[in-house]
């Protein structure tokens, strides 16, 4: 089940491929925003980021149903539980521990922006009427955690030295793992073709350029090394953090794979 | 035992009003736009349903209340089918159901706009939800997510009463 550099032959794999990245990206993101729930700063906040966390995972089991009738899957737990960290193609930024607020915040905003570019053209081309109508559904959604991220990066920015270092360095840190989000690698140029995915390379510059606004508003500045981005997730070479992730998110439906809720 | 082809569609949609949302019990699922359509043929009924917010963990338990109800009324072979092909919107609550909520003490949503210059209205100022308690517009937001995925929470500064608002989407 290894994936390195799969080359989807037919629309319906290139369809299954999609639905596994877009998922497995909000799967493990929704997962590390779970670990906040009875650890927020405050009470609002702590609900906040487990409501993203929700429609994360929601956004994730969504793709996983769909993936799995059109693999002949039994279900989307298959994905979630059943699969390797090899397998997984979300990429590294979703992966990475959860950090402070700030950090948790900032790898927000950078992957919500992205999220809302994405889905803004998908939802435009996209032919596949269930998926389509998932898609929307998530967009909305999508622009409720893109409000809220940035109405924080800019409070935190523009706060007490505190808040305005670590968020700072919280941007400097994760800089280097928003390359991959822009990578097109032979999968994705089959999607492209298929009107499965966007040219992510197109509005690249516009991605940059609201981020680099919001952090001007902030009082923050962009990072400005492009020089190394981290690169290999989506193939299946992950961080070391990916594999803890999922040994503490799989490991009781692999001890008792049959056990129900009663 | 009804005999399945005898039972009208009507009669079903009448049933299914009687099945409360979970977390706002005083909307019914038809009210709140959850149940998209109602088919009845020789094998069985299809009640197809969307869901609310992706992540909302009552669309379960809306689905097993919906079994329960029907079986509760003798039907039996009722499968019920999720589907996305629409994304539900607050739009499709019908008003009787906007005036439960704020007599309930929840500020209803409006009518959605098309944002598509989402990104520059980012910048502007933040919309106005009147109290729902005392109809005042003097309020503020306090965070875009509330009890539940579906609403956020505002305070109002003249009747000093914090309040939840269902989010248009």
């Amino acid at each position: 089940m290894s994936t390195f550099d799969t080359i989807p032959q037919t629309r319906q794999e290139a369809l299954v491929e999609i639905l596994l990245r877009l998922a497995d990206d909000r799967l493990i993101l929704g997962h590390r925003l779970s670990e906040w729930a009875g650890h927020g700063p405050e009470l609002e906040e702590d609900l906040a980021l487990a409501n993203i966390a929700l429609d994360m995972i929601g956004h994730a089991s969504a793709l996983y149903e769909y993936a799995a009738k059109l693999d002949n899957k039994p279900d989307e737990d298959f994905f979630a539980y059943f699969r390797d960290d090899i397998d997984f193609k979300n990429i590294a930024l979703t992966e990475l521990p959860k950090g402070d607020f700030a950090f948790t915040i900032t790898r927000q905003f950078l992957f919500s922006l992205f999220s809302y570019f994405l889905y803004k053209e998908l939802i435009e081309i996209v032919e596949e009427e269930q998926f389509n109508g998932m898609l929307q559904k998530h967009f909305k959604e999508i622009k409720y955690h893109l409000r809220y991220s940035r109405e924080w990066v800019l409070r935190l920015g523009d706060g007490t030295n505190e808040s305005k270092s670590r968020i700072q360095n919280a941007f400097n840190e994760l800089w280097m793992y928003t390359g991959e989000m822009f990578e097109l690698d032979k999968a994705f140029e089959a999607a492209i073709e298929h009107n499965l995915y966007s040219d992510v390379t197109k509005w690249r510059p516009e991605w940059r350029s609201f981020v680099n606004s919001t952090l001007t508003e902030a009082t923050l500045t962009l990072p400005d090394y492009e020089q190394y981005m981290f690169t290999g997730a989506r193939s299946g070479r992950h961080t070391e953090h990916l594999g803890h992730l999922l040994a503490q998110m799989q490991f009781l439906r692999r001890s008792y794979p049959d056990a129900e809720w009663k | 035992m009804a005999a399945i082809t005898s039972i009208s569609k009507e009669k079903i949609w009448s049933y299914l009003e009687e099945v409360s949302d979970p977390e706002i019990p005083v909307l019914n699922v038809v009210e709140m736009g959850i149940v998209r359509e109602v088919h009845v043929s020789k094998n069985g009924i299809n009640v197809v349903i969307t869901p609310t917010y992706s992540g909302c963990p009552a669309m379960n338990a809306i689905e097993k209340d919906i079994a329960l109800k029907l079986k509760a009324k003798g039907l039996e072979n009722v499968a019920i089918i999720t589907d996305f092909k629409e994304a539900w919107t607050t739009d499709w609550m019908t008003d009787g159901a906007k005036f439960k909520l704020k007599e309930y003490g929840i500020a209803p949503p409006e009518k959605t706009e098309r944002d598509s210059d989402f990104l520059t209205n980012l910048k502007g100022s933040q919309k106005i939800v009147p109290c729902p308690y005392c109809d005042s517009l003097n309020t503020e937001l306090q965070s875009e997510f509330g009890s539940t995925a579906c609403k956020s929470q505002h305070y109002c500064n003249d009747c000093k009463q914090p309040f939840e608002h269902f989010k248009c989407i």
